[in-house]
């Protein structure tokens, strides 16, 4: 963990991240699916899904740390709503 | 008929897997790592957590300069891309002219950036510069170092003719792909030049119009040595665009953590609008096929 100041905390988020994109890989491999278009009118799979859930959340945590403060527990709640609603509707 | 089902494809994948990783992924996550530390060189770091990010989001300086740089690739989209479709429509579609045309568009693109600065940080100078000396004499009060209006004039129109060629191929390109037929009819149907571009030249060319745009703005959005090079984000903060402010915090001040967080936002907005532009664009072709 020396190595370039690696701290926990990072590598924990990226083996999350890393985990995401793994297991929807397989899930992929395993049961493809065909796209559907849902509320965006944009044709989207799971993996586009889970892109538009990573890249909501990004921006979410932002806007939380931006006007609520450093309670970012709070924002993965709302994290995971947004996720919950996209892949319903999205 | 059954297809052969082979994998072993995907390892011909691996080298640029590697180089990707290389040049890309591993700097990016070492951005992150950054984004939540403070350090004070020699290689010594402290946990900081989050306070990077809510000092950056808190920061009138960071604002201030994504609305210039909102700013600075809103008015260069609105003024080359129209001016590009332009360019393109007036071109000589075939013959020696139309390669002279091309030839001569395609000389900007190939100038390298801080040389196109240095042109045009010297073309300004109000001493010795064509342009700067010109208006001089004309009686108009010209100053880039020193005027804000006249700093981002010189910096849009310096963009506006390093990139608009780009958009005036591409969109020259996208007309060169619609067939005659279609201009038959429009005379059949004795449509008005202006119904032929609405309805004929305009929708064959909105696929490499969102290419042009979609690279427009990655590329003004990411700009950095042409503003540096001619007003170096002066006078005053007045051209500090996003990258150049970036730069300043993390080589010029030494910031590697609020630096970082910086980074992280800027890199999220462009794969956001990245994203956006590529969806639009996919989904047209899903459309027209």
């Amino acid at each position: 963990m020396d190595w370039m100041a690696w701290t926990w905390p990072t590598a924990i988020f990226f083996i999350v991240i890393a985990g995401l994109l793994i297991t929807f890989s397989v899930l992929a491999i395993k049961f493809p699916e065909t796209p559907r278009r849902g509320i965006l009118r944009i044709e989207t799979t799971r993996g586009d899904r889970l892109f538009i859930t990573l890249v909501g959340s990004a921006f979410i945590n932002l806007a939380w740390l931006g006007i609520v403060g450093a309670q970012q527990p709070y924002a993965l709640i709302v994290c995971l709503a947004y996720a919950l609603a996209v892949f319903r509707w999205v | 008929m059954n297809k052969t089902v082979n994998q072993k494809a995907w390892f011909l994948v691996l080298p640029v897997l590697l180089l990707v990783a290389f040049s890309a992924v591993i700097p990016l996550m070492t951005v992150v790592n950054y984004s939540v530390q403070d350090t004070f060189g020699q290689n010594q770091f402290f946990w900081a957590g989050l306070a990077w990010f809510e000092e950056m989001l808190a920061s009138e300086r960071m604002w201030n300069a994504l609305w210039r740089q909102m700013m600075f690739s809103g008015i260069i989209l609105v003024i080359q891309v129209p001016l590009g479709i332009f360019v393109a429509l007036n071109m000589p579609k075939s013959g020696a002219w139309s390669t002279v045309c091309l030839v001569l568009m395609s000389l900007p693109l190939l100038i390298p950036w801080n040389v196109v600065g240095t042109i045009w940080q010297i073309f300004g100078r109000v001493d010795i510069g064509l342009l700067g000396y010109t208006l001089d004499a004309l009686g108009l009060e010209y100053n880039y170092t020193q005027d804000t209006l006249d700093a981002w004039v010189t910096l849009i129109v310096m963009d506006v003719w390093h990139w608009t060629s780009l958009v005036a191929l591409l969109a020259f390109a996208g007309l060169k792909s619609i067939p005659d037929a279609y201009y038959q009819a429009a005379k059949i149907d004795q449509a008005s030049r202006w119904k032929v571009f609405r309805y004929i030249e305009l929708p064959k060319m909105s696929g490499v119009l969102t290419i042009a745009i979609l690279l427009r703005f990655m590329d003004s959005f990411k700009i950095y040595t042409e503003p540096f090079v001619v007003t170096g984000g002066g006078p005053g903060n007045a051209t500090t665009l996003l990258s150049i402010d970036l730069v300043k915090m993390a080589l010029g001040q030494f910031d590697l953590g609020p630096a970082a967080a910086f980074s992280i936002m800027y890199f999220l907005v462009i794969l956001l609008v990245s994203w956006v532009f590529y969806t639009v664009m996919t989904n047209l072709d899903k459309q027209e096929g």
